[in-house]
Formats: C-alpha cells, structure tokens, sequence
C-alpha cells in the first residue's frame, strides 16, 4: 500500500495523528526485522543448550552466535537511527490518558529494550569467546575476542547472558501485551504508527 | 610361558643389550610433563583446540648424525581432551577415536634427514584407528633449559583418512578435514644438532 495522506478518511483531530504520525520506514523496517531475529534466537537459544552433542546442535550454536552479531550489528543502526530521527510524538489523546506512572514504564521499559538489544549479544559474544570458542560471523569473518579464555568468567558471562536474555523476553512480552492493550481494549490505533503499510483507522 | 615366548624374550634381551654395542644412536627421554601434543580444528569455521595428555616417545638419536636414527611415539588416544565435558564425553566413542578398539595412535619413523640448522624432516608411518598412512614430519630442535632440547613442529593430517568423526560427523563443513597437530616436546640426552 502506499503512503499517499489523501487516501486517509477525514479524521477527528486526534485519531488522526494517530494514523498519521508514522514512525518512518527505516525505523519500522529494523523494528520488524529486529523482532523476527530477536524471536528467532531465543527460541533456538532455548533449545539448542538441551540437545546432544550432534551436528545439529553445533548447527544450532553457530546459528544462534551469527543471529546474535547481526542483532547487535542492526541495533547500533537502530540505535543511531532512533538518535538521530525523532520518533512521532505520542497522539494527543492517548498521552493525555497516560498516568505519570504509566508514562515512566512507557519510557523505561523502550530504553531497556534498547540497552538489552545491545547487552544480550555482547554478553554472549563475551561467554562464548571465554569459553574458548570464538565467533566466526557466518563461518567467515573471525571476530576479535575481548575477553580472555577463562572458564570462571565464561560461567559467569553464561549467567550474564541468560539474565539478560530473560529480561529482554519479559520486556518485549510487556511490549506486546501493551500494545494490544492500546489496540484492543484502548482502541486508540497506537500501533498502526509501527505498522509496515499505512492504514486507515478502524471504525470504532 | 610357552616356548615362543620364551624365544622372544630372550632375542629382545639380546637386541637390547647388543644395541648399544653396535654404537646405536643415543637414548634421547621424553619428559612428558614439559611436553604437549595439541591439535586444532575447524568446527564451522571456528578453530577449537584439543590435545593429548598421555604420550610417550622412544628417541634414539645422535644429534651429530640424525640420519641414522629412531622415533617412535605412542598416544593414548583416551586421552584426548578438547576442554569442554561435553566434547570429551564424544572423543572415545567409535565414531571419533574408537578408544575401545584402538586405544593408542603411534607414529614410527622410517628416516630421518637432517636439513640443517636445528631442522630435521622425519619420515615415518602415522596409524591411528588402526590406519597406516605415511607422514612427513618436520622438527625444529632447540636448546632448552640447563641440558634440556626442546623438539617442535606442526604437520596436518585428513581426519577422514583415518575415520576420526564418522558417521554424522563425516560432513567436512561442520568439522573440517584438515586438522593440524602441534607438538613441543621437552627431551633430554640430545644435543641440538
């Protein structure tokens, strides 16, 4: 669909922002494909540590380490992208029926996500590399280790990494579970400023 | 004992004890706790490294004439460590090193040239899983602490040659190949050449 203003229905005031005050396309393009990988390798994370030693988990592990580097690669981009590019103001309507409280937890919770998108790969780069077993990005581009092989510090990096992994999960859930909330109980069309093609605003 | 055995047993006393008169080469000692026999390879392109804890070595070697001399290497190949439980777990199982089977991997040499400099090349038959395949050594001798010689090298071998990794694992874009072996070993009794 294209993003053509004209195609909007006359809107209120308000829900118009809503629709209209789009996050732009980079910043929706790294948010969808960032979720896609995010989901990805956790899920693998959480399965591949339970097989035997086969091919397939060896597969798995080197799977997981080169999702987790383009993660970490796409993130800074994003970050930079977020610093540089105002996101869209919150409409109107919904700031105003936002509590001081839920402002902070709206605020707080986007700026761990970012931290946690930057800190679950670094970890886990720094637990494999200490455990002996540095990253090679896609069986080609050997990575700088920046940790010395250290079977203490790589049990404790381990831990690190899956405290953090955990942490982000429950925030991208707290993520989720707030925009349906918006979207299904609020209804206040929030999350069609993240979505990948405009849309007009449902009819209440 | 039988009679065979009697008869091998005497013989090998004899050769032993004939050995030295025939001016064979001097005994070099391994001294296994200064020494180590490492290997590197490839798991998806990401170098692991393992090694040997148990070896021994029988040197026989005039460092003024290296040409007419011996080695010969035994490695137990239980002992086989990549430093992960995991992987450890793996190494003795049939597929890898078959440490039921085939307990020790050895190397014999056949000849050795000296190529000057401290360099000697070492021809000789590597057998591991109970297979022979000819190998090329080559072995640089420095001097080492007090009366110490310290033998190092690398050579690499074609892990499939010998079926280390069978099976499931025989696919060379998850472990490669080629794995390189690297050994120091810590000798007395031999001058550097």
């Amino acid at each position: 669909m294209q993003a053509d203003p004209s195609s909007y229905a006359p809107l209120a005031a308000s829900a118009s922002a809503a629709v209209r005050d789009r996050y732009d396309g980079v910043a929706i393009a790294l948010h969808w494909l960032l979720a896609l990988l995010l989901t990805a390798t956790f899920c693998v994370g959480l399965v591949m540590t339970d097989l035997s030693l086969t091919p397939a988990r060896l597969k798995l592990y080197n799977w997981h380490k080169w999702a987790g580097v383009t993660i970490l690669v796409l993130s800074v981009l994003r970050l930079t992208w977020r610093l540089s590019h105002r996101p869209p103001p919150l409409p109107v309507a919904v700031e105003a029926a936002m509590s001081p409280l839920r402002k902070t937890i709206f605020a707080s919770t986007h700026r761990l996500l970012y931290v946690l998108f930057l800190a679950v790969p670094l970890a886990g780069w720094a637990y494999t590399s200490a455990a002996g077993y540095p990253v090679v990005w896609f069986g080609v581009l050997p990575l700088p280790d920046f940790v010395p092989v250290d079977k203490v510090l790589a049990d404790a990096l381990r831990l690190l990494h899956v405290a953090c992994a955990f942490t982000l999960a429950a925030m991208v859930l707290l993520h989720v579970l707030a925009t349906f909330k918006h979207q299904l109980v609020d209804r206040d069309g929030l999350m069609w400023r993240m979505w990948p093609s405009p849309r007009r605003r449902q009819a209440r | 004992m039988t009679k065979a055995r009697i008869a091998i047993v005497v013989s090998g006393l004899l050769i032993g004890g004939l050995a030295p008169a025939l001016a064979a080469p001097p005994h070099a000692v391994l001294l296994t706790q200064e020494s180590r026999i490492g290997f590197v390879t490839k798991q998806m392109g990401v170098p692991v490294e393992g090694q040997f804890r148990k070896f021994e070595a029988q040197i026989a070697l005039d460092a003024k004439r290296p040409d007419g001399g011996s080695v010969a290497m035994q490695i137990d190949t239980g002992s086989a460590t990549l430093g992960a439980p995991q992987a450890d777990a793996e190494l003795p199982t049939a597929a890898w090193f078959d440490v039921a089977h085939h307990p020790r991997a050895s190397f014999q040499s056949e000849s050795i040239r000296h190529l000057g400099g401290g360099k000697l090349e070492v021809t000789g038959t590597l057998t591991i899983k109970g297979r022979a395949r000819p190998l090329v050594v080559p072995v640089t001798i420095a001097p080492g602490e007090g009366m110490k010689s310290v033998a190092s090298g690398s050579f690499t071998v074609q892990r499939l040659e010998f079926r280390i990794g069978d099976g499931d694992w025989s696919d060379v874009s998850m472990v490669a190949d080629a794995v390189q072996v690297r050994f120091r070993l810590t000798l007395t009794g031999l001058a550097a050449p």
